[in-house]
């Protein structure tokens, strides 16, 4: 990356991995969990949640100096509010369905904890291009759990891709159903949500032995 | 009657947390022990409590369709609705800011064990939740608001205290070192929530007649159903199916056997 320096590109590398607001930071779950049924939606709000953070850092960095401590967190939740508000009426007019799917979640990216955790954390003390470059990077890896989480939910659980049936027809049996597979229609409940992130964090603890806890 | 099914409804069947993932941030943070865990969950009830039917009457008389009727008749085509995010979460706010002076001034001892919460519900997500879930699920009237609101809060209240109580034991155990910590207190909570999914056959009867009767009286309760619950219902059904799919292989295999 040429454009940005290397502290820069630290700010948006740094959240995809080691310093990921989902599993390191825990920020952010709620709605990660309750919408990774359908790759779609997943996606959807993981592009929700990035012009959001994106835009709601570069807002508060700007107004950084101004804003009363006292009432900082007010201030954040207005800003916050009515780019969500934006978002939501988008939505509804372009991709009605999908905001059906979504229902509340949409709104609840308001106490999205990553938006107020990143204000808090960055934006209150940096400039706006660092905060812009912040957020991207925390929204990215709020993205990447999201696309993972998705991606198999939906493939293991109905057996399609954002919609295409990847693994061939259930009915007419065709694909891998020729040969008696079956959907797993568990992996479509909430549970399976919260499994399958714990598994994405033993996976990457595992992996990288810094991180562990312990207890 | 109708308060009652709608208090357990919302404490079993559609728990805040294993039902619907909210308030999972402080659930997880803040559920390292007991006593703070007992702390925060109270401070949830009493601002559910308060907000849910504040913001019932907010939707009712300011931003659904029509609302504005009261004012009278040119101001009856009016439709805020757009506007309920930001006028829930700064009812919230102030709500919570309001609580807090109000707390500290009564009531000290309380004070004490809820205040370092206080703030930090306003970004709860369970509480913004429990607001939008309100109107969304379009509760008719005060009351059943009230109810629904302290319901869930009690429904997030005993998630916690299990959580809490939980991780407290968990630590003499020998948990592989990945895991520690974050991983399996999700692997935990997934498997609660798969515990909690049995409630969902609580209020709908054992015999499938009388799943009917209550499904119709619920769905006139709730005209409108999220799409979570639909999605639920329909992996339900895939269920359904595949079950009778099996006892039929079943019953065909029998008669090979004759």
């Amino acid at each position: 990356m040429a454009l940005l320096s290397k502290k820069d590109s630290k700010l948006i590398l740094d959240p995809l991995t080691d310093n990921n607001p989902i599993t390191i930071q825990v920020l952010g779950i709620c709605s990660a969990l309750a919408i990774t049924a359908e790759l779609n939606a997943s996606i959807v709000m993981a592009i929700s949640v990035l012009f959001v953070l994106g835009l709601g850092n570069v807002v508060i960095s700007l107004m950084r100096n101004i804003i009363p401590s006292k009432i900082r967190i007010i201030v954040q939740l207005v800003v916050v509010a009515t780019l969500v508000i934006i978002v939501d009426q988008v939505l509804k007019a372009f991709a009605y369905e999908l905001s059906k799917t979504l229902s509340v979640f949409v709104g609840l990216i308001i106490t999205n904890c990553i938006i107020m955790g990143r204000f808090e954390a960055f934006a209150l003390g940096n400039g706006p291009w660092r905060s812009f470059l912040d957020g991207v990077g925390n929204a990215a890896g709020y993205g990447i759990i999201l696309v993972i989480v998705g991606f198999f939910r939906e493939l293991l659980g109905s057996g399609t891709l954002l919609g295409f049936k990847v693994l061939g027809d259930p009915i007419e049996k065709t694909g891998i159903y020729a040969i008696g597979y079956e959907n797993n229609g568990f992996m479509l409940l909430s549970p399976m949500a919260l499994i399958v992130v714990g598994i994405i964090i033993w996976v990457q603890r595992t992996r990288n032995k810094a991180l562990v806890e312990d207890h | 009657m109708e308060h009652i099914e709608l208090f357990f409804k919302s404490i079993f069947i559609d728990n805040m947390v294993f039902a619907t993932f909210l308030g999972m941030c402080s659930y997880l943070a803040v559920s390292k022990k007991v006593s703070t865990a007992v702390g925060l969950g109270a401070a949830v009830i009493f601002v559910l409590a308060i907000t849910v039917p504040l913001n019932w009457l907010l939707d009712q008389y300011l931003l659904q369709p029509g609302a504005l009727a009261w004012l009278g008749e040119s101001y009856a085509s009016y439709d805020l609705s757009f506007l309920s995010f930001i006028m829930f979460i700064a009812t919230i706010a102030t709500m919570v800011q309001l609580v807090e002076i109000v707390v500290e001034k009564f009531s000290p001892a309380l004070y004490n064990s809820l205040g370092i919460f206080l703030p930090l519900i306003a970004v709860n997500c369970a509480i913004l939740g429990g607001s939008l879930f309100m109107q969304s699920r379009e509760i008719p009237t005060l009351g059943l608001a009230t109810t629904y609101g302290i319901g869930s809060g009690i429904g997030w209240f005993l998630a916690i205290l299990a959580i809490a109580a939980i991780r407290e034991k968990i630590r003499y155990s020998n948990v592989p070192p990945a895991l520690r910590g974050l991983g399996i207190t999700f692997i935990i909570t997934g498997l609660m929530a798969i515990g909690f999914m049995s409630f969902g056959g609580m209020l709908t009867g054992g015999d499938d007649g009388g799943a009917k009767e209550e499904q119709t009286m619920v769905q006139s309760d709730f005209k409108q159903q999220t799409d979570l619950d639909q999605n639920l219902a329909s992996a339900i059904q895939e269920n359904k199916d595949t079950n009778t799919e099996d006892s039929q292989k079943i019953a065909n295999n029998t008669k090979g056997n004759e």
